[in-house]
């Protein structure tokens, strides 16, 4: 058995990033997208806290902040955008944004 | 086997088979809780890489706040968390298999540059968060090297909030009808 390295770190962030690239590409609800997109970002922070302890220093620490301020941000878009359209009258927009119409 | 390496293939493995969850379950629901269960494993990854910090706000904002908030539009938006009749694309396998060349990259990647990657302990001068901190506010006298970021970093979560809620506020008030 291996000690933990970085390696360890940086293959269960691909894992992660492959999961959630899978689930941006296969699932047909916008919802469900956006938590992929989630899983997305949180394979960079593992990255960047691999590498930043690799390295011993603290920059990739304070990017792994940034990028969840990033993501809070696109979380909050996001969800605006996701009720903004499926809440509205117009069906034709509904199912353009991804969700089949006969689910109303 | 150290308690070190059990505990972190436990969390790898959970935040991996969590994740799979994640694009596997039929309801919303069941996804953003699974992911719930990802970010927290992934806390205490970040904690066995020595980052108390960035774990404690992956606790406390990504699985606290943003997966409220996605909770709360998950219960606003109800016909979502019914269960879908096929719930992923009718072509999902050429999507599938559009993702399995990233898959191949990866293990390419890693093979060619697993001995690039050694292992390294944090020289602890102070506590984490203060030279965060540091870092990220600067000393008396001195401004940080990221301090005009944090405060872009800022500007754009004034500018989200702010959209999102003329998104949804406004639009859905008024009722205005958007055309594509």
């Amino acid at each position: 058995m291996l000690p933990i390295a970085t390696f360890h770190y940086l293959a269960v962030a691909a894992a992660l990033f492959v999961l959630g690239v899978v689930g941006v590409l296969t699932r047909r609800s916008v919802l469900v997208s956006l938590l992929s997109i989630e899983l997305i970002l949180n394979a960079a922070n593992l990255n960047l806290l691999a590498f930043s302890h690799m390295w011993g220093n603290l920059y990739g620490q304070v990017f792994a902040i940034f990028v969840t301020v990033i993501a809070a941000a696109q979380v909050i878009v996001g969800l605006g955008i996701a009720i903004a359209f499926l809440r509205s009258p117009n069906t034709s927009l509904r199912t353009s944004i991804g969700t089949s119409p006969d689910q109303t | 086997m150290s308690t070190t390496t059990l505990l972190f293939y436990l969390l790898a493995a959970a935040a991996i088979v969590s994740a799979s969850f994640v694009i596997s379950c039929h309801k919303a629901l069941h996804s953003a809780l699974s992911l719930m269960v990802t970010l927290l494993s992934l806390a205490g990854l970040y904690l066995m890489l020595y980052a108390p910090f960035v774990a404690s706000v992956q606790v406390l904002v990504y699985a606290g706040a943003i997966m409220a908030s996605f909770l709360i539009a998950i219960a606003i938006v109800k016909n979502v968390t019914t269960s879908e009749k096929s719930h992923s694309n009718p072509d999902w396998i050429i999507r599938l298999a559009s993702a399995c060349p990233l898959i191949a990259f990866f293990f390419y990647a890693f093979a060619k540059s697993r001995q690039l990657f050694p292992d390294r302990m944090v020289v602890a001068q102070g506590s984490n968060t203060q030279q965060i901190a540091t870092l990220l506010y600067g000393e008396p006298g001195r401004i940080g090297p990221y301090t005009l970021t944090l405060e872009i970093a800022a500007l754009l979560l004034l500018v989200a909030i702010l959209g999102a809620i003329i998104m949804t506020a406004i639009i859905m008030t008024k009722n205005v009808q958007i055309t594509d």
